[in-house]
């Protein structure tokens, strides 16, 4: 029967379900093929908002900027967690995948969604930018696509759950279930609760540019669409930690420090995420401060906590298995001596760093109720989120695809010495990027902007010398972001159409094994500790995590200072 | 040993943190908690607050008592458009509209004194954005928002669109005269 064929993979040792692998196959190469519509688009958008270039004419550029979103956050971010999803489930419970034939009816939804909402952009008559603002109109195919996608996205997940549940019953595991599924799991409930909240608001909004229904409240559109919009991202953010506890398993056999916290951050993303959708709409009309501050922090802080835990913990993990090959000495021996050539390492550690340091701070900082006064809706925004979305996901999700490509696809990487500099190129480029974006946007310099200059409008505006010289730098550095994101579709493409094929036995029979308990860890003399310093395990990624502290509180305060500069308000 | 295996402990959730763990969830949670009580400390001790004040309104409702300011306090037009520049009394009520693709009308306002400003779109989002000074409010079509300003910085300030609102969105621009007070 084809539904029971599994092969392993002699170099990982992974158990692949033959049906499973298909569909992470497919998801994984319509996610690289949304990569490149988005990447084309980025390089359209960028020379247009680099002020000397100013390439595109306006209509261009909202429709681009449109595709550019769309493409990139919807269509290459959640094709690939399918995959990531699946990969979680069948692949590292060593179980069958759940209704293999269900898998291909949320694929094809999934495909013509985005193929119908694409060509709706293309048409001109949809440029409403992503977050399809009501009373400003798309055309329903607009919609209609997302529609689709959502709910093929929606089966993809119950399939997750689906394997969960078989995996269990057939007893393809001992114990509990790994880490890195249980954060897949987290992303898979929070993928639930986001994606109805985006059916509760695209379908009556469908039904509106249908005619059928006469007016939705903008207010309560931002509400729900927020509801989906950012609850989303918090889907990312699960499924990219739980991308760096596997790659520093793969890598170095990392470990968990300890399994209750890990896992209780995992939680803590599913509880406090309900209105996250607040710290959208901190400046709308219409809502309480109290109501603000409630579900911006208390949701939104509880949040944060779980990610600074898991920000210490995956690098504290790789540091302990480091110590325990006696890299022990000084604070920072176990990082210099990460293999920093392999690309599935520098590109999970550049994202862990970009995301804690420039997403993460960013972030807290702009989802202040005060502070979002001098941040709402300027180029800041796109500098943090493209710190949180490229290179925390983005660049996760290019990390596992290096390890992906021979496991996976049973291929050799492509040119791998250039492979050793794409994260490089990519990550570095994407700092620097969003780094001047949020120096922009502290000038003031808007966000979804055609022309900073207003050569065409009645009344003029001149932003200071600095924001034109900044985004000049957006530009310059986008374009290096956009060679590094060049050479990932090269190298992927290439090697998975045309790579050399992996040599090793790797056939498909039925005989399956069973995925056991990770070994008891070898306790160092004196325990854990005693490799590093201080009773701490993970003394080096300590110092790390202070610093990072001590930039978090010093940059938060500068923005309240910077906003005491502001008219006095009420 | 690895995080892509069962764990080895089978209750696991009894094993104890590690000591770098719970340094750092304490240290974490402590920030937290100061960044959370800072937002309503900053609603009493801060000068930058939104009221949160605003009003269910109709595009002709908000564009009556838009229209009846343009009237009454009128001091001069400007642009080949002839958009008004009103210059309303300290201390009164002030209305903007944002549409497709203008502020309306022009704002002329005293330094140092405090107005309460009603803004509404009379058609999709908006957003309003002063420049340089640096502030920016999401605007709503049939939401009427008011907040109570105190401009005292000197220099005239420029209105910008920073919501989308389709083709004209770069060049909704509007203005916030400022003149010294007592002139
Ligand atoms: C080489 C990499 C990239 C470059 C150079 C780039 C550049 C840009 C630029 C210049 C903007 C326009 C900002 C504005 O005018 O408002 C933009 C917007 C955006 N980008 Fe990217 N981007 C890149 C990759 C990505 C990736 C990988 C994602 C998501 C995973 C992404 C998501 C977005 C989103 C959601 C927007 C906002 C669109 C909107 O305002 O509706 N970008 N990007
Ligand atoms: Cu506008
Ligand atoms: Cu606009």
């Amino acid at each position: 029967m084809k539904n029971q064929e599994f092969r392993t993979c002699p170099e990982s040792g992974l158990q692949f379900h033959k049906p499973a692998e298909t569909l992470m196959r497919l998801n994984a190469v319509v996610a690289v093929v949304a990569l490149l519509v988005g990447g084309l688009t980025a390089l359209a958008v960028t020379l247009t908002r680099w002020p000397t270039v100013h390439w595109l004419p306006a209509d261009r550029f909202y429709q681009l900027l449109t595709t550019h979103g769309i493409n990139m956050l919807i269509f290459w971010i959640i094709f690939f967690e399918i995959a990531v999803l699946y990969f979680c489930s069948s692949t590292l419970l060593r179980c069958r995948l759940a209704t293999p034939k269900l898998g291909w009816v949320a694929f094809i939804l999934m495909v013509l969604g985005a193929v119908l909402n694409n060509v709706s952009v293309f048409s001109g008559n949809s440029s409403v930018m992503m977050t399809s603002y009501v009373p400003m109109p798309a055309e329903p195919m607009f919609y209609l696509g997302l529609i689709l996608f959502a709910v093929g996205a929606l089966i993809g997940c119950f399939i997750f759950l689906g394997t969960l549940v078989i995996a269990k019953e057939e007893k393809t595991y001992e114990g509990s279930i790994p880490l890195v599924t249980f954060g897949a799991l987290t992303a898979c409930i929070i993928a639930i609760f986001t994606i109805s909240m985006g059916a509760v608001i695209l379908i009556p909004t469908f039904m509106w540019s249908m005619g059928w229904i006469a007016n939705i409240d903008a207010p309560l559109y931002r509400l729900i669409w927020w509801g989906f919009g950012h609850s989303s991202q918090q889907i990312n953010v699960a499924a990219h930690v739980a991308v760096w506890y596997a790659i520093a398993a793969i890598v170095f056999g990392a470990k968990p420090l300890s399994e209750k916290v890990s896992r209780t951050a995992f939680v803590l993303y599913i509880a406090f995420l309900q209105l996250a959708s607040a710290h959208h709409l901190l400046v709308d009309p219409g809502l309480s401060s109290t109501w603000k501050i409630f579900n911006t922090s208390y949701a939104m802080y509880l949040a944060v906590l779980a990610s600074m835990i898991h920000g210490l913990t995956v690098p504290g993990s790789i540091e302990v298995a480091q110590r325990a090959k006696g890299l022990t000495k000084g604070l920072f021996e176990w990082l210099r001596k990460a293999p920093w050539g392999n690309p599935a390492f520098s590109g999970m550690f550049l994202s862990l760093i970009g995301f804690g340091f420039l997403g993460g701070i960013s972030g807290v900082v702009m989802g202040t109720e005060q502070i979002n006064i001098i941040i709402h809706n300027t180029i800041y925004v796109p500098g943090h989120f493209h710190a949180t979305v490229v290179i925390g996901t983005t660049l996760a999700f290019m990390s596992l695809t290096y390890f992906l490509i021979p496991v996976l696809f049973r291929r050799q990487v492509f040119l791998p010495g250039l492979a050793k500099f794409q994260p490089y190129i990519f990550g570095i480029g994407m700092m620097v990027f969003t780094l001047v974006m949020m120096g922009a946007g502290t000038l003031g310099v808007q966000r979804r902007h055609w022309d900073m200059a207003f050569t065409d409008s009645a009344i003029g505006f001149d932003y200071p010398a600095s924001a034109f010289t900044l985004m000049g730098l957006v530009g310059i550095s986008g374009m290096a972001a956009i060679v590094g994101g060049a050479i990932f579709v090269l190298i992927t493409v290439v090697s998975v159409f045309f790579g050399k094929r992996v040599e090793s036995d790797s056939s498909y029979g039925t005989e399956t094994t069973r995925l056991m308990k990770a070994p008891p860890s070898i306790q160092p003399q004196g325990g854990h500790a005693a490799a590093g310093k201080w009773g701490f395990a993970a003394p080096g990624t300590f110092v790390l995590a202070v610093f990072f502290l001590a930039i978090f509180v010093v940059y938060y305060w500068i923005n309240w200072k910077y906003l005491a500069s502001v008219w006095p308000m009420s | 040993m690895t995080s892509i295996q069962p764990p080895s402990e089978t209750i696991w959730w009894k094993q104890p943190l590690d000591r770098v763990e719970g340094t750092w969830i304490a240290l974490a949670l402590v920030w937290s908690l100061i960044m959370f009580i800072m937002m309503p400390l900053w609603h009493v001790y801060g000068k930058q607050n939104l009221s949160n004040e605003a009003y269910r309104t109709t595009p002709e409702a908000f564009m009556a008592k838009t229209q009846a300011m343009v009237d009454q306090y009128t001091v001069r037009t400007e642009t080949n458009q002839n958009m008004p520049v009103v210059h309303p009394p300290p201390g009164s009520d002030v209305y903007l509209i944002g549409r497709l693709w203008q502020w309306w009308p022009l704002l002329e306002l005293e330094k140092g004194q405090t107005y309460r400003l009603h803004i509404s779109s009379m058609d999709w989002q908006h957003g309003f954005s002063v420049q340089p000074v640096n502030i920016n409010t999401q605007i709503l079509p049939g939401y009427e928002m008011v907040l109570t300003i105190t401009p005292d910085t000197s220099g005239d300030q420029t209105i910008i669109c920073n919501e989308y609102c389709g083709i004209g969105h770069h060049n909704m621009v509007g203005k916030i005269y400022i003149t010294e007070g007592g002139s």
